[in-house]
């Protein structure tokens, strides 16, 4: 698994997700700065990190989404190849037009961050083969714009290739209502593409990798993205 | 060459920012406050003299970056 984390002026998840890369991989990943034209050869997955890319100037993951670096991006996920969206990465994924839709800001106007269970929808990615069906996880989100949200077609498109790969839910599993802390659409978390290699979820997942802070319900995906070799770019 | 760009969410698109101003005003104790939806405006100055030619880049420039066509709309004026 050979994996670049693109680097944006205002990341600062970088060091997280590459440690989690690295426990699942043994392998360290290489850090790609922004402004850069092209991807590492050889390079199987691309993580967008999270953070505040450019402050969250106009709207979150506008200006970090027109980056150099998006077209090699936007080439290897055309070629097949991983992206991994997290967060602000997420929000750089919709405004580069990875993934359709916007995330607006949070129902309530508050910046939320907390712990948050999820119920994994999908475990037969390269994501998520590591989950079980229907397993309820438990991971950390921070964000102020995390309320996803597209036109009804999108939204049925998306429900109807079953592209969800999480959904707030509560500790029970029981997905939405109260559980749904930002007013995302039929309470997405986290959805794939239409070949089901491009993931952008607003929660944490690399965060939660060590008991010592809080958890390991994050390790499963990057075991997953592991295990699952692609062909390389 | 200056223009103003203005841009807006489309109707029907949920505005939690314009819902808080609007209560804020009606705290307040302005009277007839209905509804506000809250946007963005760019001043921009260009080296175009043609208006036509400006508004041209103006498009571009909503369609890549100043607008999310997703949710908003745009508006161009050349002073």
């Amino acid at each position: 698994m050979n994996a670049a984390i693109i680097l944006f002026p205002g990341s600062n998840r970088e060091g997280d997700v590459a440690r989690a890369l690295q426990q699942a991989s043994g392998k360290k990943p290489k850090i790609i700065w922004h402004a850069d034209h092209d991807l590492p050869k050889g390079t199987d997955l691309v993580v967008l990190p999270g953070g505040f890319s450019y402050g969250d100037y106009l709207r979150c993951g506008s200006i970090a989404g027109r980056a150099n670096i998006m077209d090699a991006v936007r080439a290897h996920a055309a070629r097949g190849g991983l992206v991994l969206g997290i967060c602000n990465g997420f929000q750089i994924l919709c405004e580069s037009g990875l993934l359709p839709g916007v995330l607006m800001r949070n129902r309530d106007l508050r910046f939320v961050c907390k712990m948050q269970h999820l119920k994994v929808e999908n475990t037969s990615t390269r994501f998520s083969s590591h989950y079980a069906p229907g397993q309820v996880i438990k991971v950390a989100i921070a964000h102020g714009e995390g309320n996803f949200e597209a036109d009804a077609e999108t939204i049925a498109r998306i429900e109807g290739e079953g592209r969800v790969a999480f959904r707030y839910c509560d500790a029970a599993g029981n997905v939405g209502g109260a559980a749904n802390p930002n007013g995302s659409t039929n309470d997405i978390a986290g959805f794939y593409s239409e070949k089901l290699n491009v993931l952008g979820l607003m929660p944490h997942p690399e965060n939660l990798i060590d008991p010592l802070v809080g958890g390991t319900d994050g390790r499963a995906m990057f075991q997953s993205l592991v295990a699952t070799k692609t062909k390389a770019a | 060459m200056k223009a103003r760009v203005t841009v807006t969410l489309k109707t029907g698109v949920l505005d939690p920012q314009g819902k808080a101003i609007e209560g804020a005003l009606k705290s307040l104790g302005v009277a007839g406050v209905e509804s506000v939806r809250q946007g963005k405006v760019f001043d921009i100055e260009l080296s175009a003299t043609n208006k036509a030619a400006a508004e041209t880049e103006l498009k571009i420039a909503c369609e890549k970056l100043l607008a999310n066509m997703v949710v908003e709309n745009y508006r161009i004026d050349i002073a």
